[in-house]
């Protein structure tokens, strides 16, 4: 095991670097797969990127990491990525940021910044992430891989790290669809230890036939703030489905106004709950047993947690307590219920919905300084986790040499459909 | 432990209300004291007997065990754990609910009360909150005056917290260790509305649930720690005071015997009570002031999103409940025939019902009743035994002696308490043949004691003159000698008739 080995990780994409080997050999035999350091590892520290964790090595594997070692997949590390996903760059770690393999001064994107990283430049074949608003579409359109946000109880949640249970999924991310298709495969075999999963397990069915599919394109996904370059990138990419057989369709989405603000009221709330635990009496570093048992635990809350961690904690704290729950948390839900119907709606008329994954390109590391331009760069992909439904980010070519992702949305359950589209989009532009 | 959801503001409509009657008919009594009235209401915390822990696998079987054995990643709260729901928690919890009279939710959701304490390994307890698996239900207890309904506001399921050892002294406290054992054990918390107006009556108000749950088969009242109680308690006219940490049946009257009468004491002096949380100390008998920082707690609640709704209404229609205290009274009454007073006391206790009905084949349920409710009760109190510590055929075998007149009442006494100290000290229990054979108790045939009446009516001249001057008591008198000397082995009434005889022999 090895932290900060800058010779064989020059892009900082992994936490931990150790080789896990796999216990039966299965269809990712001969596979490297590299795993999100919020992912228990049993025997492997797992830090979620924070150093409030450092030092905690879980007694057990989360699912997904036990059925991916029982097909045969080697795994490589832990990736790197914003304190417990708190970010969209991967600049928020308590182990620094990971740098873009298209350009180095550039970020990954996140918070599976880390993930995105190691299958681009190749250090892994497939990666797990967790995309709680974006975090696996965005770094895998950053970096130019796919990335899939399955749908909310489609995989297992047992052993991620908790940061906002309710919006969050382990996901898959590779280079071609095919290989997030089989990773996706393996991963949503059901756990009855996550009472949020349904056994309906993902079955591949990549024949890129997408002729008289009704594809959906609200103007929201263009709207304000959205780089005209990469509007026209996603554009023209939308326009290869059609050439296919694809039917488009104009549409609106007008929950989107109030998205954002839902995610980050809500996400903000569950986490100042989840993170109620690291005090540093059971992990990481430990406290001043001298002092008063409350200033001991603030103190060590205050050190080890960093800025966007503790700004979060207190937004959600905030948020939840009396006086401003109903005015906070209890507005973020009926506006996501708003988000829910607005996509039942659009979905009874089309079976996709389609649109950029990120409004930019990858910005320059400490590029965004102030915490809410970074917040407005999520206002893509956060409706889907609001939802639950499935979106995953195909590579749509660049935009000023830099990768610009599409992101295909789907109804629920229907992640097969997703990911059929994004394979006849990654065929059609090869042929 | 609810802040809002518990009897202080479920009920607070409803004492008010009592409040202001309590003023028309006697508020100035009760103002200078003069009254007995006292408001109380109850939040009882009641650990059920699964087999495995609410939200894990993991055994609640841990009380021999050391500590931190009866662990897994979800009751420690390991990063990245999620909480699995026992589906039997919620069969026992509705359960009770049928038995309470309660209104069962269509659906009830877990909630998320967040606080910080060493106990609590998540930070948060999954408890319920807003949306209960029940409530307005009611239990009938014998009150102050006669029988009376004490309305049940609520119902819910919660994981119990960890256990707190404490090293050194309270003086000079050294460090505190964390049992997880106990962490995820499967609470119910049955809240009360502010009924009950004495110490007594909420002691009865605990029994009759403890009577009630085991009848249910979802709780064992002899485990240490299986219940935990907090009890709001107002005068009319004054603040209402929580009192936290009763954890026994008669701490419960203890604590508020101790908590009225500070109360009526800082009225007494022209003061006014605190609205404010105490805690009970049980080794001193007091309650003391919480500090003000407990009590500020806002614990932010929020559905758990880790868990499902539970449909529960539907749930509970297809529960069959077993036959009830109350239920099992009328039977015992019409089946045996036995006094109201002897059917109470046999059905307050599951397993003392069940003992008497093993009881009653012996030929006289009457005799049974008296036996096990009466007689045996009192030696048990006597020496703090429990009934199961009793076996059950060498009781059996004791009442079909005495039905069949073989040994008097006061010997069989006698037997009772040889065979309950046999007990007591381990090892073999004789067998109430065996006891009589052996300590000569049986009763004797009437002629062995024809030397011993001969003697008597030799030594006691007096009584013997009284007698035969027609003063019927001197024969009780003889009597009494007789069975004196002969310890009890002789029948009283056969007794007499043999005296009297042997009198009219030799007086004639």
């Amino acid at each position: 095991m090895a932290r900060g080995e800058t010779h064989r990780d020059p892009l900082n994409a992994f936490i931990t670097l150790a080789e896990i080997p796999p216990r039966a050999p299965g269809r990712l035999s001969g596979i490297t797969v590299a795993v999100k350091d919020n992912i228990s590892t049993r025997g492997v520290e797992t830090t979620c990127g924070s150093r409030i964790l450092s030092g905690y090595v879980p007694p057990y594997d989360a699912h997904v990491v036990d059925l991916i070692r029982n097909e045969g997949a080697l795994i490589s590390g832990k990736t790197n990525m914003d304190e417990f996903g708190m970010g969209s760059s991967t600049e928020n770690s308590g182990f620094g940021p990971a740098h873009n393999p298209r350009d180095p001064e550039r970020v990954t994107g996140g918070s599976s910044g880390g993930s995105a990283a190691a299958v681009a430049s190749g250090m892994a074949r497939m990666a797990l992430g967790t995309d709680t608003g974006g975090s696996i579409r965005c770094p895998a359109a950053f970096c130019g891989i796919v990335g899939l946000k399955p749908t909310y109880g489609r995989v297992s949640r047992y052993g991620l790290v908790a940061y906002a249970n309710s919006l969050e999924q382990i996901g898959p991310m590779a280079a071609s669809v095919a290989d997030c298709s089989l990773l996706m495969e393996v991963i949503s075999r059901y756990d009855p230890r996550d009472s949020t999963m349904q056994d309906r397990p993902y079955l591949p069915r990549l024949d890129g036939d997408i002729r008289g599919m009704q594809i959906g394109i609200p103007a929201e996904f263009f709207g304000r703030g959205v780089d005209p370059a990469v509007a026209d990138r996603v554009r023209k990419a939308i326009g290869v489905l059609e050439g296919l057989g694809a039917v488009l369709v104009e549409c609106a989405m007008p929950s989107m106004e109030y998205a954002l603000a839902a995610y980050y009221v809500t996400c903000t709330s569950e986490a100042s709950s989840n993170l109620a635990r690291f005090d540093g009496v059971r992990y990481g570093p430990a406290p001043d047993y001298r002092k008063p048992w409350h200033e001991a635990f603030q103190e060590v809350r205050m050190q080890h947690f960093g800025p966007e961690v503790r700004r979060r904690i207190l937004i959600g704290t905030f948020a939840l307590s009396a006086g401003y729950h109903g005015k906070y948390y209890g507005k973020a839900q009926v506006a996501r219920q708003h988000v829910r119907e607005d996509y039942a709606r659009l979905f009874r008329d089309v079976d996709l919905l389609a649109g950029p994954t990120m409004p930019t390109v990858a910005w320059k590391i400490g590029g965004k300084s102030d915490p809410l331009s970074m917040y407005l760069a999520d206002i893509l992909t956060v409706p889907a986790n609001l939802a639950g439904v499935p979106a995953v980010s195909v590579p749509c070519g660049t935009v000023r040499g830099l990768p610009v992702g599409l992101q295909l949305t789907g109804r629920p359950f229907e992640d097969e459909q997703v990911m059929n589209a994004a394979f006849a989009y990654e065929q059609g532009v090869k042929a | 432990m609810t802040a809002t959801g518990g009897a202080a503001a479920a009920g607070s409509g409803l004492m008010a209300a009592d409040v202001s009657r309590e003023t028309v008919t006697g508020g100035l009594k009760a103002a200078s004291g003069g009254r007995d009235t006292v408001i109380i209401g109850l939040e009882v915390h009641c650990q059920l007997n699964t087999a495995s822990k609410l939200f894990c696998g993991c055994s609640t079987d841990y009380r021999s065990d050391p500590p931190n054995t009866h662990v897994c990643p979800t009751c420690m709260g390991l990063p990245g754990s999620l909480p699995a729901m026992n589906r039997r928690a919620v069969e026992y919890a509705l359960r009770v609910a049928k038995a309470l009279n309660c209104r069962v939710a269509e659906e009830a959701e877990f909630a998320r009360k967040n606080y910080f304490y060493p106990d609590l390994p998540k930070g948060f307890q999954i408890t319920m909150y807003n949306r209960p698996l029940a409530e307005g239900g009611y239990l009938d207890i014998e009150g102050n005056e006669g029988e009376k309904r004490v309305r049940i506001t609520r119902i819910h399921l919660e994981e119990d917290p960890g256990r707190l050892v404490h090293m050194g002294t309270p003086d000079r406290p050294r460090y505190t260790l964390v049992d997880y054992n106990r962490s995820g054990i499967p609470l119910i918390e049955i809240v009360t509305e502010p009924d009950l107006r004495s110490p007594k009556e909420a002691r009865r108000l605990l029994n009759g649930l403890r009577t009630t749950l085991e009848y249910l088969g979802v709780f064992d009242g002899d485990r240490e720690g299986a219940l935990r109680v907090d009890a709001n308690i107002s005068i009319p006219g004054s603040e209402r005071v929580e009192v936290k940490n009763i954890s026994s049946y008669k701490g419960v009257e203890k604590a508020l015997t101790f908590e009225i009468a500070r109360q009526k004491g800082v009225i007494r002096r022209g003061q006014k009570v605190q609205r404010e949380t105490r805690h009970f100390v049980e080794a001193r008998g007091v309650t003391t002031s919480a500090r003000s920082k407990e009590q500020e707690h806002d614990y932010r609640y929020f559905t758990e999103p880790d868990l499902r709704p539970l449909q529960v209404r539907d749930w509970v229609e297809g529960i069959a409940l077993p036959e009830l205290p109350a239920a099992r009274r009328e039977r015992f009454m019409a089946q045996y025939g036995i006094s109201p007073e002897h059917a109470r006391t046999l059905c307050g206790e599951l397993r003392l019902a069940e003992f008497f009905e093993e009881m009653a084949p012996c030929g006289n349920p009457l005799l049974a009743a008296t036996w096990v409710a009466d007689t045996l009760q009192g030696e048990l109190n006597y020496r703090e035994m429990e009934i199961g510590k009793v076996p059950p055929s060498h009781f059996r075998e004791l009442l079909e002696i005495l039905c069949r007149k073989e040994l008097t009442d006061t010997a069989a006494v006698e037997v009772l308490r040889r065979m309950l100290d046999q007990c007591l000290k381990g090892g073999e229990v004789q067998s109430p043949a065996q006891i009589m054979e052996k300590n000569m108790l049986g009763k004797t045939a009437g002629d062995a004691f024809t030397n011993v009446v001969r003697e008597v009516i030799a030594e006691c001249g007096d009584a013997v003159r009284d007698y035969r001057a027609g003063r019927g008591e001197a024969l009780n008198f003889l009597v009494g000698q007789v069975m004196k000397r002969t310890r009890g082995r002789a029948d009283p009434k056969e007794l007499t008739r043999i005296l009297r005889d042997e009198l009219a022999r030799q007086g004639t």
